[in-house]
């Protein structure tokens, strides 16, 4: 199994990356480009044949390593 | 008195934090490596500067789960100081030993240079030796040092008189220009609620001697020194 992780900066912390990104695109001619929130993506390859296991365990990850609660949010799915 | 200074792969201030306890102000020092799951003879802990674990994942995140750090939880736990510069301050945060978190400078750059800092109370263990109007002219070295938390844990901090330090201008203002990396309310340093623990990201080990210009960060460790002293911590040769 597979565990494909996208990190995001929360919406009420200050995203410079974003801000900057979201400017280059608007200079490069891009038009119609709305906020924009630069994240992590990670891919965990798990073994062992029970989803639920490993969903609990990523989620675990998620919440004390991988990510950090006071500035990011994280999603996944494990295919 | 015995002062305990961690080493993670990455640190690269650790030394002179050593020089300067040792050699400045006298006193003595043992590294202790990440993998430590004691803190020895410690009276105190410092979490030096430098780029943990390469920085990987997060500033301080996996320096943060490593075996001295549960030692130093445990430490803390019980009333011990422990202070963090730099990445010591990142990885305080990421532990939960401090509130909050440091993210991206506002203006991406790293920012490599001399800044004034104000001293918001001199009731901490911290700053008790800082006369209260003093400006500290302080270096700092980071990318990622602009101090976030969200609005419930700012309003507590500033209840709970844990905001210790703030940059300010020559004239001690904390304006937007001498705010170096976006911090919330121009924050440099700050303390936990019981006060034994603190952080901050200019680097007092390195302005700590004339020769290097100045010695203002001197007043940081010496209260440090001072608070111990008055706990009955005897000076250690």
């Amino acid at each position: 199994m597979k565990a494909k992780i996208v990190i995001t900066p929360k919406k009420a912390v200050l995203d410079p990356q974003g801000k900057t990104v979201q400017n280059a695109l608007a200079q490069m001619g891009y038009t119609g480009v709305g906020a924009v929130h630069v994240g992590k993506y990670l891919e965990i390859e798990v073994t062992g044949a029970d989803e639920e296991a490993a969903r609990k365990q990523i989620d675990d990850a998620c919440h004390k390593i991988l990510s950090n609660p006071v500035i990011e949010d994280y999603r996944f799915e494990i295919e | 008195m015995n002062f305990g200074v961690l080493q993670f792969p990455g640190s690269n201030c650790d030394q002179d934090v050593v020089h300067v306890l040792r050699n400045v102000l006298g006193h003595s020092v043992e590294l202790l490596w990440h993998k430590d799951s004691s803190l020895g003879a410690a009276d105190t802990v410092i979490v030096p500067g430098g780029f943990s674990y390469g920085d990987y994942l997060r500033t301080g995140a996996i320096a943060r789960f490593s075996p001295v750090m549960e030692a130093v939880q445990g430490f803390a736990a019980n009333g011990g100081l422990v202070l963090g510069i730099c990445n010591g301050f990142q990885i305080l945060c990421e532990a939960g030993l401090l509130p909050g978190a440091l993210i991206r400078n506002r203006s991406l750059q790293f920012r490599c240079e001399h800044i004034f800092l104000k001293t918001a109370t001199t009731d901490s263990p911290f700053t008790n030796r800082i006369p209260p109007d003093k400006l500290m002219r302080l270096p700092i070295a980071h990318g990622e040092g602009c101090y976030f938390a969200d609005e419930e844990t700012l309003a507590g901090l500033k209840a709970n008189n844990q905001v210790l330090w703030r940059y300010v201008d020559a004239r001690g203002e904390a304006t937007e220009d001498a705010n170096p990396n976006g911090s919330l309310d121009s924050i440099a340093g700050i303390c936990n609620e019981k006060r034994n623990v603190a952080g901050l990201m200019p680097h007092p080990e390195r302005a700590s001697e004339p020769i290097l210009g100045c010695a203002d960060g001197r007043l940081v460790l010496e209260s440090m020194i001072h608070t111990l002293r008055e706990r009955g911590v005897q000076k250690a040769a």
